[in-house]
């Protein structure tokens, strides 16, 4: 085969090669989506966290606005600390309340800010301090059990 | 009695030898290819030529099994999630699966067995017809104007052959899933997006590709050269290469994903 036959189907190859990476970085992967260059670090602390996991999505309003950077365990007052990533374009009010929610009923887990109407606005490193723990469904159906039967007894008497 | 029992043991231990013994030789050969390989990256239409039969002529085979093993994903993966009425994440599952695993080692077996086995068989009859010796006689060093070349093309052909059989994964999954069973496009996608991470998913996947490119080329261009110079000799090496490579690859994989996948 001659020369230049070859070249052009070995570019061709590695042209549709190097187009199908492409594709699965733009449209399979996430690549364009996470375009967070310019984020803060915010910290809250959470009685429990429930099954949340580092990478899940901080949601405002359903928007995404940030990830979860990072859980660790505080060894001086038994709390999570949850560290988290938020875009720098969206600030939120210093009484915005943190709060861990499941999408759907078995769904993934994630931290959701609800806004508060305070005018001064968290900076970088700072310590939200409004926050409500995960709700844990088997404690949920302990306590509806629980109040049930109490209700039934009372209902006896 | 005690004649047959030393005779296994002789037997037992000159197998074990022999397997330690061509280990040792194929890391040699590993490195003398590594080090003659100046010559296939100066003289790249040496390499260029390897590629076009290595790579170029696997295409059809690496297009066409990614589109069915994508369409049977879809199949299948729609088939059980419907029943936990999540079939929306068959985005999610169609690609990640191909991404992750499927892509890198479903090709490097098919490379492994369409070309492998060509490299193979094409150096060991090299050997047996005596042209390796030839280029000696003529101070042409056969491991750097023959082995170098098709172990460079294995190597850079094997990441973009697996990236292309995702993709035609991922449009396979696609068509069945949104044309022909009729999941909703738009979470299809998103779905996909928002789970599939660029540099833990994708990005392993082509290292994992990469490293089944040096194991498969590396065992193919071997078993050629170190292939018995008769026809009995290169059909057994050639069955040796698709056996051996395989099984490595298997065994990569295994390793590789539990370094890079450990929960978190």
């Amino acid at each position: 085969m001659n020369r230049l036959t070859l070249d052009l189907w070995v570019g061709f190859f590695v042209a549709i090669g190097l187009a199908s990476l492409v594709f699965l970085a733009l449209k399979v992967g996430n690549l364009s989506g996470s375009s967070m260059s310019d984020t803060y670090r915010l910290e809250a602390k959470f009685d429990n966290i429930g099954g949340l996991k580092i990478r899940a999505p901080i949601k405002s309003a359903g928007v995404v606005v940030g990830r979860v950077a990072e859980i660790r365990f505080d060894p001086e007052s038994y709390v999570a600390v949850v560290g988290m990533q938020v875009d720098g374009r969206y600030k939120f009010p210093r009484d915005t309340f943190a709060t861990i929610l499941t999408s759907g009923l078995l769904g993934e887990q994630y931290v959701g800010f609800e806004v508060g109407g305070e005018q001064d606005v968290f900076k970088d490193g700072d310590v939200i301090k409004k926050t409500q723990s995960a709700v844990v469904l088997e404690k949920l159906i302990g306590q509806f059990m629980f109040s049930k039967a109490a209700g039934d007894e009372g209902g006896k008497q | 009695m005690l004649e047959r029992l030393a005779n296994g043991c002789r037997w037992l231990g000159k197998r074990v030898n022999d397997r330690i013994w061509r280990l040792g030789f194929a890391s040699r050969f590993l490195l003398m290819t590594l080090v003659y390989s100046g010559t296939a990256l100066r003289r790249f239409f040496l390499t260029i030529r390897e590629i076009y039969f290595t790579g170029v002529l696997s295409l059809i085979i690496i297009l066409v099994s990614g589109l069915f093993v994508g369409m049977v994903l879809g199949l299948q993966g729609y088939d059980t999630l419907q029943r936990y009425g999540s079939s929306e994440a068959l985005g999610v599952l169609v690609a990640l699966s191909l991404v992750r695993e499927l892509g890198p080692v479903v090709a490097a077996l098919l490379f492994a067995s369409r070309a492998g086995s060509a490299i193979t068989a094409e150096i060991g009859l090299m050997k047996a017809t005596e042209q390796l010796s030839a280029m000696e006689m003529m101070a042409v060093n056969p491991i750097a104007r023959v082995v170098a070349p098709r172990f460079w093309a294995g190597v850079i052909s094997m990441p973009l052959l697996a990236a292309l059989f995702s993709a035609m994964g991922v449009l396979g999954g696609y068509l069945v899933g949104v044309r022909l069973i009729g999941v909703d496009e738009g979470s299809f996608w998103s779905q996909m997006q928002a789970s599939v991470d660029f540099r833990e998913d994708i990005l392993n996947g082509v290292i994992k590709s990469f490293v089944f490119g040096v194991i498969v080329s590396w065992i193919a261009v071997f078993e050629g050269y170190d292939a018995e110079p008769t026809a009995e000799g290169v059909s057994g090496a050639t069955t040796r290469t698709v056996v051996t490579s395989s099984l490595a690859i298997l065994a990569a994989d295994f390793i590789l994903t539990a370094f890079m996948f450990r929960g978190t």
